[in-house]
């Protein structure tokens, strides 16, 4: 008996924006290397049916303060290089293999370390000069602080072609017009709905940021802590973009480390939590499951930190991509 | 969706209006029929012509198959939609720990010991392995035979036994038939065999092929001795082919409602490292499958696919809800702040997680918002000085500590004079953010 199978491949109409991160000398920065993400005309790694024309890639994530609050299983490889950003940043691209660096400019808030614009930049200036691959730059979070630091940050990046991030439905304006004027692409900020996704990009689009430099942030959740929600949204981002909305038809990022390592399942010695396993096995093994939950879900970027981590993720996406086994 | 839409419902109708259905009209009863909120047999003067019809149209799209029998009977398959937004999934994959009936009894004893601990509680509900599989490569009937009534003996889990040898199976069956295990794999070479074994016992049988093609070929040569409650296994070269065969299966099922694989699902995560093994075994769970078998039993390792498989198979129409109560975090004394929150489970382990964080014992005072986030609930009028002074009371949180000092959320500060004036305490406005809370408990907050 033969049977004959259906064909149930689908023709999306749209394909998401490819979106280029790094600019080597040749096109007015320093770095070594780019980056670039998304161009998907399909749901991520249906390679029977589209293509998936630039791999997934991981960030590895660099503070400006040495990162004292950190669980001791990821504080552990940085020990030597905590308080040196440059170094921290090498130690990421030479020993661990991280395609971005994510510079997270902790020690600018104001309920914090409150350092300055010019520490932050100068912070910023040691991760270019120590690492050639592209950068990311993630504020401290305070909006009015955040808008004090970017404009000296962004020009001393100048011309890198950087991500910065983020902007939110009520911050968008210093950003936006510091990516235009300093050559940066934008991360955009939605907390986990898929409206304020697309009316933060459109309040973009409105000061004249264009949506092709535009990375979207839906928020991230654990795994085990709301992972389910961001999964449905960006799920439902992706199928709206490849059908057609422009507004949302855009690589997607995930801020993985800074969720994960902040969780019981991750930092919880097994004597608080028996039967749980050895949390330094545990924690790498929580924060790679989580980025493999997204990756399936479309995420384009994934911000990680415990090295173990990175390399099943980083082998993940490979076997993803089609790499073998 | 290939779905049958209410129009084609209302065509078999007798479009009368009768009422007797006690819908107002045939369109209204059709529509309901349609959505699954009504059953066709409700309306008395339908023909049988067309209960027929609709019937066969109404069929599952995917079977659902039950394997192993009492109080961990497990059912994988039924499933309706290919996003978990558009409705929940079902029948949450079966996690599976394979045994090897080749190694020696001392090690399939560890295996077993650690199995039974692979059970853990999350978020209050209890989350664990389903199932053993007993794989009989390589060894004969009699070995088989000894494995699976020993593991029969000392699990209660439901078992797959796998073994290309018919008669290995037939061997193994005598005494765990009872509990009716998945049997297989069935494949070109033996299906007839497996058949035969299984008919008898009406067991379900796992059939495996490298095609598509195969797997239907060998579905329907089952179906036509009456057997149906089958499941697929695409034996597929890599990772990537595996999800894509399971993505295929999915769509082919529910979008074309293609009979011949409209069946659950079997995916096995192994061969790699256990890193690699873990996040595959996560991987299948994200992307269809019924079942998935996995070699680890490590709790490291297991925690995060079961989590992974919670998170998935969570109902997204229900508002993820935690009991509203005061809760401890530490060992908070008379000093200790009071900290209000929603009962949103995502707001409420945030903060939770953050108050643990800080190191600063703390009495979480949880307001009943039906799920909701703080912002919502204030939207929607479920997060109200009202309603939080009465919890606040209600919980007794100010009776346990010496102070009178209550820290709402950042982002309802604008009931703070509300409250304080219903209440009388005095309220604190804490971050907005819950990541400000450990700054906010050392360095704003004293009793």
């Amino acid at each position: 008996m033969t049977v004959e199978i259906p064909d149930v491949k689908k023709n999306w109409p749209h394909t998401i924006n490819a979106v280029t991160i790094g600019a080597t000398s040749a096109e007015g920065g320093t770095r070594t290397s780019t980056v670039t993400i998304g161009g998907e005309t399909t749901l991520p790694f249906y390679h029977f049916e589209g293509t998936m024309p630039n791999k997934p890639v991981v960030a590895m994530e660099v503070w400006d303060i040495p990162a004292e609050d950190w669980p001791d299983t990821v504080r552990e490889p940085f020990a030597d290089v905590l308080a040196d950003p440059g170094a921290w940043a090498k130690a990421c691209v030479e020993t661990f293999g991280a395609e971005l660096i994510c510079l997270r400019l902790k020690g600018c808030d104001p309920n914090g370390a409150d350092r300055s614009p010019d520490e932050a930049a100068a912070a910023a200036k040691q991760v270019a000069e120590a690492v050639g691959v592209p950068l990311i730059v993630w504020g401290c979070g305070n909006d009015d602080k955040d808008n004090e630091v970017f404009p000296v940050v962004a020009e001393a990046l100048s011309g890198e072609n950087c991500l910065l991030g983020t902007i939110t439905e009520d911050n968008y304006k210093t950003l936006t017009a510091l990516g235009t004027a300093y050559g940066h692409k934008l991360i955009a900020e939605s907390p986990v709905d898929i409206n304020m996704a697309k009316q933060v990009n459109i309040l973009a689009l409105d000061v004249g940021f264009p949506s092709e430099n535009i990375v979207i942030y839906p928020s991230t959740g654990a795994l085990g802590y709301g992972l389910e929600y961001v999964y449905s949204i960006m799920e439902r981002l992706r199928i709206a973009g490849l059908k057609g909305d422009k507004v949302v038809a855009m690589p997607m990022l995930c801020d993985i480390g800074i969720e994960v390592w902040s969780i019981k399942e991750a930092k919880a010695p097994e004597d608080e939590v028996p039967g749980w396993g050895d949390v330094k096995a545990r924690g790498p093994m929580w924060e790679a499951s989580t980025a493999t939950a997204y990756l399936l879900a479309g995420a384009d970027v994934l911000i990680m930190r415990h090295p173990e981590a990175v390399r099943i993720t980083k082998e993940t996406i490979s076997r993803l991509m089609g790499g073998g086994a | 969706m290939a779905k049958v839409t209410g129009i084609d419902i209302y065509k078999l109708l007798p479009k009368t209006n009768c009422g007797d259905c006690n819908f107002p009209t045939c369109m209204a009863f059709a529509m309901q029929v349609a959505a699954k909120k009504a059953a066709l047999d409700q309306c008395p003067h339908v023909s049988a012509e067309a209960q027929s019809a609709l019937g066969d149209a109404q069929a599952p799209p995917m079977l659902t198959v039950t394997i192993g029998a009492g109080e961990h009977e497990l059912a994988v398959g039924g499933e309706t939609v290919l996003f978990r937004h558009e409705e929940k999934f079902h029948h949450p994959t079966g996690v599976a720990i394979r045994i090897s009936a080749g190694a020696d009894d001392a090690e399939i004893d560890a295996r077993l010991d650690a199995i039974a601990k692979l059970h853990f509680t999350r978020v209050g509900e209890e989350i664990g392995v389903n199932l053993v599989a007993i794989d009989g490569e390589g060894v004969d009937a009699a070995r088989f035979g000894s494995v699976v009534e020993k593991v029969h003996g000392k699990t209660d889990l439901p078992l797959i036994l796998l073994s290309a040898d018919a008669g290995n199976l037939e061997a193994a069956l005598n005494g765990a038939a009872a509990s009716h295990p998945l049997i297989g794999p069935a494949t070109d070479a033996n299906w007839e065999a497996i058949a035969e074994i299984a008919g008898e016992k009406k067991l379900p049988i796992l059939v495996r092929a490298d095609s598509l093609e195969k797997l239907g070929e060998l579905a329907e040569g089952l179906k036509g001795k009456g057997i149906e409650n089958l499941v697929l296994q695409p034996d597929a070269e890599d990772l990537i082919g595996t999800l894509t065969q399971l993505t295929l299966l999915r769509r082919l099922s529910l979008e074309k409602v293609f009979r011949p694989l409209g069946y659950p699902t079997l995916a096995v995560a192994a061969g790699s490292s256990s890193e690699a093994d873990s996040v595959a075994a996560g991987a299948a769970v994200c992307r269809y499958a019924g079942i998935v078998i996995t070699d680890e039993t490590d709790p490291e390792r297991i925690l995060p696919i079961l989590t992974v498989r919670q998170n998935v198979y969570t109902d997204p129409t229900v508002p993820n809800a935690i009991e509203a109560k005061l809760y401890e975090i530490g060992s908070p004394g008379p000093d200790a702040p009071v900290i209000l929150t929603t009962n949103f489970a995502l707001t409420y382990f945030t903060v939770a997680g953050e108050v643990e964080n800080s190191k600063v014992s703390a009495y979480i005072t949880v307001v009943d918002t039906e799920g909701l986030g703080v912002l919502n609930a204030y939207a929607d009028d479920k997060f109200t000085a009202e309603s939080v002074v009465k919890t606040v009371q209600a919980q007794g949180a100010m009776d346990k500590v010496n102070h009178n000092k209550l820290i709402i959320p950042g982002l309802v500060a604008v009931l703070r004079m509300e409250i304080q004036e219903e209440s009388g305490w005095e309220v604190i406005v804490g971050p907005e953010d819950a990541a400000g809370i450990p700054t906010f408990l050392r360095t704003e907050w004293s009793a």
